[in-house]
């Protein structure tokens, strides 16, 4: 970073603080009912006092387990049937237009259905968060197969390679940038479909946490755990990009 | 093409077959299936009765209203950041922190604030359709054609006129691919919050479908909405392809 770059930083950090401080006066003055709107110094003693109970800590864990579990196993098994699906023309001309099909459906319709067959309890939560986070991958790969340098396949051929090294030394690295993305996406939808599986299902966790909160009107409880879901939401998508900078560097000099 | 569209009809039509012939060969009586002809029929006494399109309205309303209100805030904030480059830095930190909050943990404090119905829903739909909307036409003004601009300096434009005449008429293409994302984003959550909490529209129907034990009107309902998902999309699609042909061909990512 450049001195000017920094500089730059730094002031928008004071933006944002000035921010917080109008908010601040606007709590203070009681412009708005603290029902609704507690100031940020409430807003953080909440957060403290979660935290030195533990209380907050094991919501913040639940939240985390339902989001990793789901979007885990979306990922292995995205990848896997957009591998298999995307290594093969015939798979792919008659199972890709069905997947199109169903790619604009809000996921989160699925959800009365898993209720239906699982009941309210952590299955459910599990197939829901891993149906609706598998999308973005699955479709990644199947695409990135298709994508594939048709010479790398030719090579290939020439080189006598299996089916499978050929999906491990050629396909996947090859559709990597589009798996990644997509299960950058994925991550966001994980967490969104695990804050409407608490609160529905009443399984521990922020989103069930937030709910109690608010049916209390404990607001300084609440926006604690908005902020932590935000928290969540930021960290992991920047987790994603250090990963997509750290697989994909080596790429930045072929292109 | 006509193969490639057989090709495409098997698989669905199959399985539905398949799974028709079992259901009834077992007598399939179940609370989360039912033989997709049940459905049909299910899906047919909603519509004559009304209550699946007054569902879709209400879904509907609720999306674009707060399609309408969340992409005006960020198309007007997109093009001030877009224009004011040091506006921009300056604010990157308070959107950075804003942004990454999943738009369904709004959920509470939109429901004490606002409370159950319209409002509430509009609102958490409106700012889950800012950033996109945001995102995209910060990027599409930066890229306006630099001569473009120099033109409306020679012309003494007004900065008014300038965002009128100039820039947003060398962006709309691009500003139209993010509102063409935003909704289906805003369709997406609409429904979510009304499975979640919202006693409207079709996600608040096909819960009361799935509570009352009726498979097939469930299924229905997932069937229909499934329907308005790929409406919504394929008509968004051929709309950006009618009106802005191959200027519209960016990269899709927000």
């Amino acid at each position: 970073m450049t001195r000017s770059a920094v500089y730059w930083r730094i002031a928008s950090f004071l933006v944002a603080a000035g921010f917080v401080g109008l908010w601040q006066l606007i709590a203070n003055l009681k412009l708005i009912s603290q029902v609704y709107l507690p100031g940020p110094d409430r807003a953080w003693a909440a957060l403290v006092r979660g935290f030195t109970s533990g209380d907050l800590a094991s919501k913040l864990l639940g939240t985390l387990e339902h989001m990793v579990y789901g979007w885990f196993l979306a990922s292995v098994a995205g990848i896997a049937l957009g591998a298999v699906i995307g290594s093969s023309r015939a798979a792919r001309s008659y199972i890709a237009p069905s997947l199109e099909f169903l790619r604009p459906l809000p996921v989160s319709a699925i959800i009365p259905v898993a209720i239906a067959m699982f009941g309210l309890t952590q299955a459910m939560a599990l197939f829901v968060i891993s149906f609706g986070a598998i999308w973005p991958m699955l479709l990644a790969t199947v695409h990135g197969f298709a994508a594939v340098e048709p010479r790398l396949y030719e090579v290939a051929r020439s080189l006598q390679m299996s089916r499978l090294a050929v999906i491990f030394k050629i396909a996947l690295p090859s559709a990597a940038p589009d798996i990644l993305a997509g299960m950058r996406l994925s991550l966001t939808v994980a967490l969104i479909l695990s804050v409407v599986c608490e609160i529905l299902a009443g399984l521990d966790g922020l989103g069930h946490s937030v709910l109690l909160s608010a049916r209390a009107f404990r607001s300084a409880d609440l926006f604690a755990g908005v902020i932590l879901l935000g928290v969540i939401g930021y960290l992991t998508s920047l987790m994603m990009s250090y990963a997509e900078s750290r697989l994909l560097g080596y790429r930045r000099g072929i292109r | 093409m006509m193969a490639d569209r057989v090709k495409a009809l098997a698989l669905p039509v199959s399985l539905l077959l398949i799974f028709e012939i079992w259901a009834r060969s077992v007598h399939l009586h179940s609370d989360s299936l039912a033989p997709p002809s049940a459905i049909v029929v299910a899906l047919w006494s909603a519509l004559a009765d009304g209550a699946i399109l007054t569902a879709t309205r209400d879904t509907l309303l609720s999306a674009f209203a707060g399609l309408f209100l969340g992409g005006s805030i960020g198309l007007a904030l997109g093009i001030l950041l877009g224009l004011l480059q040091p506006v921009d830095r300056l604010m990157e930190v308070t959107i950075e922190a804003i942004r990454p909050i999943p738009s369904i943990a709004l959920l509470p404090i939109a429901l004490i604030a606002l409370g159950f119905g319209y409002r509430m829903e509009i609102a958490i739909v409106g700012f889950a359709c800012v950033w996109p909307v945001l995102i995209l036409t910060r990027a599409a003004v930066r890229e306006v054609e630099p001569r473009l601009m120099e033109v409306s300096h020679a012309l003494r434009l007004s900065p008014a006129d300038r965002v009128r005449k100039i820039v947003v008429p060398a962006a709309l293409p691009r500003i139209f691919v993010a509102f063409r994302l935003a909704a289906g984003i805003a369709l997406i959550v609409a429904v979510t919050v009304e499975i979640a909490i919202n006693p409207i529209g079709l996600g608040a129907a096909i819960m009361a479908a799935q509570q009352g034990l009726q498979a097939d009107l469930m299924l229905a309902y997932l069937f229909w909405i499934g329907l308005i998902g790929f409406g919504l999309n394929a008509g968004l699609n051929l709309m950006q392809a009618r009106l802005f042909g191959r200027a519209a061909l960016v990269r899709d990512d927000a």
